[in-house]
């Protein structure tokens, strides 16, 4: 028998108050084949208190809240709620013990209303109607409104997050785990989420919080558990260390710092969009508004917003996988190429980058020569009268190796068998290699370790040094502020005019995401930058 | 404790080369079952079905002309599979191009035409069964219709268009009213390699083919462009491949091939148009694609393999009075076997231990 009895305190609506951790385990391991996930984890978790889980990508902080969650099973070790052990058969026994999670991809079915869509992550039996009183009150006693009728697809990111932490909350959890909730949050949204928290954590609840946002956590979490490599590095308070302490524990060294150089030129411009406007390709796509905007060699603009406010599109527009009606609307280096394929914009000169690495970016089944080819074979003398010279190929993997110092098992690996930071190290450097005059990147450093982030936004600046113009889409503020000259934001297909980024404010940005626009003498500011 | 698949890290070449020969092993297993379920001694039923046809000179040719349709369909079966397009109509294919080149064998008997008649028959019966696999292909990336389901539907098609030619208008008046046309003249047969023999220029015609076509998915970019498109369409698409020109381009050639492959043993080993000219090769040939890794070498030989069946089947018949369609059941079950096997490319068999002993121990 465990040595406290739980206590079950009257006051707090028959949350948990005991003397021992609300959950605790004790040499929790996850092993996949030969890879330990989590080696030996070690974490307690207190009622009342806002809990960090810090590490970079890779670091086993998924797993160990799946396994908290009850959606895998440990390989060893124990977790003990209210000091009993416990081996959770899924997530719907873990949600009737009372903990909740709130995911990073939400799912939620678009063409379903909010209720409905409250209705079918419930596992209770109360009546439609009953459920739909009950998740109209949960919203307002929290603050989080919701409309119960509208359909998914009518809200913004941020409404939808709604939708899922309010469904967890409606399972009335001692213990909540949010995973990367600020991800897909403007500032303002961030700060408003926090209000939420520190509310929920007064009501004598532990909540879990999965980030690697430095300041943030250092604002709102009580304690922090870092892990790195699968292992557990230090439990601390967030508030006795800098940023810099906490990064080190995360990464177990210091970061190379981004430099750079002093007075780049910009020359003439190299990418122009004039008007752009295109329907969307997908029922609830997003339709890009009368994007115009200049770039100039030498130079990096920063494109921020909230996922799925266009950047997609955006993207999709200026590679060419989507064509445009009217030529003049994408012009690069002095030609029309709006209804150029992505093929000849690559012979112009344009070199693209896409978010998702697996799948779009790279064939994951293919070899890395192979995936040099891939984008290469336009304009890279890597085909010769229809054939494939295999030397050049490799030769551009061992160029991407060498430069961008991708780590890999062999020389010429699975595009698939290699990590994140590796893959996408490899992705940006078969770009770069080919001295684009245009590069348009997207999320470059999404998911990837930090000193592959170093690498890549190094990369990136050296390239505008070069004399390249180069498109950043980003929803890490911190990222564009670090390498951009100016900063635009995306919000309903609608690209808000660039902002210097001297004069791009977190507050400033953040109305922007949120589709405010701003003061008529700052906007003015804003076009003479 | 538990038997899971678990994903391998990256795909296993070894396994890649020995599955199809586990998937045969273990459907020799089942047919020696089936064998002796059926009250024959299965050492005598393998032996009739897989050395006997070896020891003779003219089993090892009748091997090689079974074999010379299926590598031939099944190659141009292994385009459309590597790009995503589901050609399941080849049987139709190579009817259409029996037919279209017999055309030209009827309209010539007995007028002296020259040289020319052979090679424009290969020609018309290329084109025709190309322009049948068109239809779809077209449909598909016109109208999203399942290429699965048309390309099987016009099986029928084809099948009864032969019935109707060689039962009408091109029945041979002196043919008793059996539904078949005259005998081809010699200048519209498939010349032999042997004097008295069996084999015919239809097998070196194959072996070109599986040449070719090794050749281009290995070394040229149309090939590269061909792969891409079916293992990750997305990045083929960011690569600047057209995957709807490419199931365009997939169905032409693999009905192309088809057509020759139908027009070559009309013109070769049978001699005459008439029904029921094909043991159902289209359809056999997808068995070989799948057999042979979708690689060309590995087609040529899945493709004697399956040929071997096919008379070791014969033999069987003559010899135990086991039944023809036993050949099928083999080669279903074959198939069966190879897709099962395949999933080992990508996923290990890994035995579980549960931790609940641990979990009860603490506890």
């Amino acid at each position: 028998m465990p040595a406290h009895q739980p206590m079950l305190d009257p006051t707090t609506n028959g949350l948990y108050s005991g003397e021992s951790p609300l959950l605790r385990t004790i040499g929790l391991t996850k092993r996949y084949g030969d890879f330990l996930a989590n080696d030996a984890i070690d974490i307690d978790i207190w009622p009342t208190e806002i809990h960090a889980l810090l590490g970079e990508n890779g670091a086993g902080k998924s797993t160990l809240v799946k396994a908290i969650y009850g959606l895998i099973q440990p390989s060893a070790g124990e977790i003990f709620w209210k000091s009993q052990p416990i081996v959770l058969s899924g997530p719907s026994e873990a949600r009737s013990r009372g903990i909740g999670m709130v995911f990073q991809h939400f799912s939620l079915f678009d063409n379903l209303t909010v209720a409905e869509n409250v209705a079918l992550g419930l596992d209770g039996r109360e009546s439609f109607k009953d459920m739909s009183a009950r998740l109209e009150q949960v919203s307002k006693t929290y603050g989080l409104p919701l409309d119960p009728k509208r359909e998914v697809w009518q809200l913004s990111v941020g409404e939808r997050q709604r939708i899922e932490i309010v469904r967890a909350l409606m399972q009335d959890p001692q213990f909540l785990i949010l995973d990367e909730p600020t991800a897909v949050l403007t500032p303002q949204e961030a700060d408003q989420l926090f209000i939420v928290l520190e509310r929920l954590k007064a009501e004598g609840r532990a909540i879990l919080y999965i980030s690697h946002k430095l300041e943030e956590v250092k604002r709102l979490c009580d304690t922090a558990t870092i892990l790195r490599g699968g292992k557990k590095v230090e439990t601390c308070n967030p508030r006795l260390e800098t940023a810099a302490s906490l990064a080190r524990m995360m990464v177990g060294g210091e970061i190379k710092q981004v430099k750079a150089a002093a007075g780049r030129q910009t020359t003439v411009p190299r990418l122009v969009v004039n008007d752009l406007s295109l329907a969307p390709a997908e029922p609830h796509g997003v339709r890009l508004e009368h994007i115009s905007f200049e770039l100039k060699g030498g130079e990096i603009l920063g494109i921020a917003g909230v996922a799925g406010n266009g950047q997609d599109e955006l993207f999709a527009a200026l590679s060419g996988e989507r064509l445009s009606k009217d030529p003049g609307t994408i012009v690069i280096e002095g030609l029309a190429a709006g209804h150029l394929s992505i093929t000849q914009r690559r012979k112009l000169g344009a070199a693209f980058v896409p978010e998702e690495r697996l799948g779009h970016g790279t064939a994951p089944r293919m070899k890395l020569s192979e995936n040099a080819l891939l984008t290469g074979h336009a304009a890279s003398g890597m085909v010769h009268h229809g054939f494939i010279d295999t030397a050049a190929t490799l030769k551009t993997v061992d160029r991407a190796t060498e430069t961008f110092d991708v780590r890999k098992a062999k020389r010429d690996p699975e595009a698939a068998s290699l990590s994140g930071g590796n893959l996408q190290k490899f992705i940006v450097g078969r770009e770069i290699l080919r001295n684009p005059a245009v590069l348009v990147v997207s999320q470059p450093t999404w998911g990837v370790d930090a000193g592959a982030a170093a690498v890549i936004r190094q990369a990136l600046l050296d390239l505008a040094t070069a004399g390249a113009a180069v498109l950043v889409t980003s929803q890490d503020l911190d990222e564009l502020a670090e390498i951009a000259d100016r900063i635009a934001v995306m919000f309903h297909g609608h690209l808000s005019a660039p902002l210097a980024t001297s004069e791009a404010t977190r507050e400033k940005l953040g109305l922007l995401m949120g589709g405010s626009t701003l003061e008529p003498k700052e906007a003015a500011h804003a076009v003479g930058a | 404790m538990q038997l899971v698949l678990e994903k391998r890290a990256e795909r296993s070449n070894t396994i890649a080369l020995i599955s199809p020969l586990i998937a045969i092993g273990l459907t020799i297993l089942t047919m020696v079952i089936l064998f002796a379920i059926l009250g024959k001694n299965p050492l005598l039923a393998l032996h009739a079905y897989f050395i006997a046809p070896l020891t003779d000179s003219y089993s090892l040719q009748e091997i090689a002309v079974k074999a010379t349709p299926l590598v031939m369909i099944a190659i141009g079966l292994s385009l459309c599979y590597l790009a995503n397009a589901w050609n399941i109509g080849a049987e139709g294919q190579f009817l259409i191009g029996a037919v279209a080149g017999s055309w030209i064998a009827v309209k010539t008997q007995g007028t002296d035409a020259g040289v020319w008649v052979l090679p424009v028959m290969l020609v018309l019966a290329a084109a025709a069964g190309a322009l049948y696999a068109l239809i779809p292909a077209i449909c598909k990336v016109k109208f999203g219709a399942s290429e699965i389901l048309t390309s099987l539907m016009l099986v029928y098609v084809a099948d009864l268009f032969l019935d109707y030619l060689v039962r009408g208008p091109w029945r041979d008046p002196h043919g008793f009213n059996f539904p078949t046309t005259a005998e081809f003249d010699p200048v519209a047969t498939v010349p032999l390699l042997i004097e008295g023999g069996r084999l015919h220029l239809g097998s070196i015609i194959a072996l070109l083919v599986v040449a070719a076509v090794a050749i281009l998915l290995g070394r040229t970019i149309k090939g590269f462009e061909i792969r891409v498109v079916g293992a990750a369409p997305r990045a083929a698409r960011f690569g600047g491949f057209n995957s709807n020109q490419l199931i365009i381009l997939t169905f032409a050639v693999s009905g192309a091939l088809a057509g020759v492959a139908g027009i070559i043993e009309v013109a070769g080993p049978i001699g005459h148009l008439q029904p029921g000219i094909s043991p159902g090769y289209g359809f056999t040939a997808i068995i070989v694609a799948f057999l042979g890794r979708l690689n060309p070498l590995g087609i040529l030989i899945a493709g004697l393999f399956l040929a071997l069946t096919f008379i070791g089947g014969e033999q069987a018949q003559i010899a135990m009075k086991i039944p023809l369609d036993v050949t099928k059941v083999f080669q279903g079950i074959l198939l069966f076997y190879v897709l099962a096997c395949d999933s080992l490319i990508l996923y290990r068999f890994k035995l579980v231990f549960p931790n609940r002993q641990v979990a009860r121990g603490a506890g």
